[in-house]
């Protein structure tokens, strides 16, 4: 039997949890299943407290079956996942700054979110008062001859968001990143639980700020998974529509970003004009340049005329004419090709053991995308094809992205021909009973989940969970043995999201 | 390259290519930053970006900034990397408490004299985010603001109004 379906039938199954089960284990069967995410037979999806249980959510290798598992925890602990499975780490972390409860065995115990400034311990559980002198925090140890550390952060030096990065380097080689995050935690979790619908899907779509709409679109379709509702089809399409033009916007800025980083800039001033056009589009047609707050529960609260179906052709047509020119540029030139081939390089296995999204996953041969692989309405009748490549290295990245912007064309292009009409928004009223909504949806960094429980029309707990999680630790891994000054390289061709991790 | 450089020198710039109301408002108020600048600071003026918790959001729209269209650097404003070279320094985001020291130590690396502008909804008073028991608040609950530009996040034509209205403000007081 397959190792998903054993697990579901050993648990006592939630009813009121769609679209997919979830089961309540026994600790022996969460054990279980930490082994299975161990030998590799399943990824590792998310991993999420309330005050006195953990759940985590796994697929099988396809990425096409999903089933949530929650363990009771009536002392407070449970069996960790982190202990057999690294990628769990930091959740479980995480999991314990928020709620107090510990992973038995955990292999690292220091505080992850929690830098000691908050006044309180466990804001989303039991809270106490905060130790009035926290410990100070370690950073793993590092032996060897000749070696020195440059601490980098929480301000950088460019116009990004706060982190802190302790490298150690023998020479300039890099001997070993550490990153230290959390400082952007803003508690969203925190102010989920009692808030209405409104208020939910505008703290959702300010997770992380680039990828606005697939928050929302992952946080509306959990929703109305919960409330057994379904969005009226032309507001499916219209997702889809805010969806890949906020993909488009965000690949073309990263290609010219991580050519910039190579000191390339030509190609950035050009990425950076054609990222422009499209946030202009957006915003002559849906009235937000990063079409904040147009997806939300039961629909999208603007709709698309004619004149804006031409205002999207314009810069089709646009980015058509002028990308190809760059990308035979990228492709032309040895002196930046020289930065980017063979750089932070990141192995096929360890983005299949960190279950990695995105172009990050797809550079290094893991061939998934939400898109594809769950086929969600309105993808399952799009034509598009999902580009994998298995060197890992930053030159892939760039290369998926590159694809992808070509695919976001194609796509844009399907959805305004087919676009159906009818309404684009349904009155949304709250379930007496309890519901549970799960969702999934692709942006442009990767797979966006979010989970729910509805009761009375507010929100009981909300988790989001950003793909950064499962791609941070490997550009820890990716930069070992590469030079200091290809750091920022590496860095851009991820380009994780702080604020989406810290939450 | 060589061909896409050469057909560079005969298009025509960005900003001009395509006028509109809102291109026409950007000329004028690119003269109008342009001279302020100059006045009071001698063309150079430079800014540095501080994230203090934001969603990130605020952060792209000044990255638009530097983009063709907007080109700030045109009138003498530019971002550095490192406070110690800064006079504005342009704060994003709600203030959390794990970012509130961060912030303060880096307002005062910045040499006087300095200015602060706080940018988006929350930078204001923690917008969305206040009351939760990570956020401190505003900007101006850690260092003294001179200047705040709304919006969610705030267009880059908003921020380059915004830098505006600072300067002016500052030339007019005749403070440094």
């Amino acid at each position: 039997m397959p190792p998903l379906t054993d697990l579901m039938h050993k648990g006592r199954k939630v009813a009121q949890h769609r679209p997919w089960s979830r089961a309540v284990v026994d600790a022996a069967d969460w054990s279980r299943a930490a082994g299975e995410l161990a030998r590799g037979n399943c990824s590792l999806l998310a991993l999420w407290g309330e005050p006195s249980a953990v759940h985590m959510a796994i697929s099988d290798k396809a990425g096409g079956e999903i089933v949530v598992l929650s363990v009771d925890c009536p002392g407070h602990t449970y069996p960790s996942v982190g202990m057999r499975h690294p990628p769990a780490i930091r959740l479980e972390r995480a999991i314990s700054d928020l709620f107090g409860l510990s992973a038995e065995d955990l292999p690292d115990t220091r505080p992850w979110l929690d830098h000691g400034s908050w006044g309180v311990r466990f804001p989303l559980g039991n809270r106490v008062k905060a130790l009035s002198k926290p410990a100070p925090y370690r950073f793993l140890p590092v032996e060897g001859d000749g070696l020195h550390q440059i601490p980098v952060g929480p301000v950088h030096a460019g116009i990004i968001e706060p982190g802190h990065f302790r490298f150690t380097a023998s020479g300039e080689t890099v001997v070993r990143l550490e990153q230290r995050l959390g400082y952007t935690h803003k508690g969203i979790e925190g102010l989920m639980s009692g808030a209405d619908l409104e208020r939910a899907a505008q703290l959702a779509g300010r997770v992380s700020g680039d990828s606005t709409v697939a928050y929302a679109y992952a946080f509306s379709k959990a929703a109305e998974a919960a409330l057994k509702i379904a969005a009226p089809d032309r507001a499916v399409w219209l997702r889809a529509l805010l969806a890949e033009l906020e993909r488009l916007a965000n690949h073309l800025g990263d290609i010219g970003a991580i050519c910039n980083d190579a000191s390339f800039a030509l190609m950035h001033a050009h990425c950076s004009v054609l990222r422009e056009s499209v946030l202009r589009a957006a915003n002559d047609v849906f009235g937000h340049r990063l079409m904040r707050d147009i997806i939300v529960p039961g629909g999208v609260t603007r709709d698309l005329g004619d004149d804006g179906k031409e205002i999207i052709h314009a810069a089709l047509d646009n980015l058509r004419l002028r990308f190809p020119t760059l990308v035979e540029l990228y492709d032309n030139t040895a002196s930046l090709q020289d930065r980017t081939f063979g750089t932070g390089s990141l192995k096929p296995a360890l983005a299949s053991q960190y279950a990695a999204g995105g172009y990050v996953g797809r550079a290094s041969g893991r061939a998934f995308d939400a898109r594809r692989n769950l086929a969600y309405p309105p993808y399952d009748a799009l034509r598009f094809e999902v580009p994998v490549l298995n060197d890992g290295d930053v030159n892939a990245r760039v290369w998926i992205r590159v694809r992808e912007v070509e695919q976001s064309l194609s796509l844009i292009d399907q959805i305004l021909h087919r676009l159906p009409k009818g309404p684009s928004r349904i009155p949304v009223r709250p379930l007496e009973e309890v519901g549970e909504g799960m969702a999934m949806v692709e942006g442009f960094r990767g797979d966006v989940l979010v989970w729910l429980r509805l009761r009375g029309g507010r929100i009981e707990r909300c988790h989001l969970r950003d793909p950064s999680w499962f791609q941070w630790p490997l550009l820890e891994a990716v930069i070992e043995d590469n030079i200091v000054a290809d750091f920022p390289l590496c860095n851009k061709s991820f380009n994780c999201s702080y604020s989406g991790q810290d939450l | 390259m060589r061909k896409l450089l050469f057909q560079s020198l005969f298009r025509p710039p960005f900003t001009e290519r395509a006028p509109s109301p809102d291109d026409a408002a950007l000329n004028e108020l690119a003269t109008a930053v342009g001279r302020a600048a100059r006045r009071r600071l001698g063309r150079s003026l430079s800014i540095r970006e501080i994230d203090a918790g934001s969603c990130n959001a605020c952060e792209l729209e000044i990255h638009a900034l530097n983009n063709a269209y907007y080109d700030v650097e045109r009138f003498g404003l530019r971002f550095v990397a490192s406070p110690r070279h800064a006079d504005i320094l342009m704060v994003t985001g709600p203030v959390t408490k794990n970012m509130r020291e961060a912030l303060a130590r880096t307002y005062h690396a910045t040499p006087d004299p300095k200015w602060v502008v706080a940018v988006g909804d929350c930078a204001k008073d923690g917008g969305c985010f206040s009351g939760s028991y990570a956020v401190v608040g505003g900007v101006g609950d850690v260092i003294p603001i001179d200047l705040h530009i709304p919006g969610c996040p705030p267009t880059p034509m908003a921020m380059l109004k915004g830098l505006l209205a600072l300067l002016e403000r500052v030339a007019g007081a005749g403070t440094a």
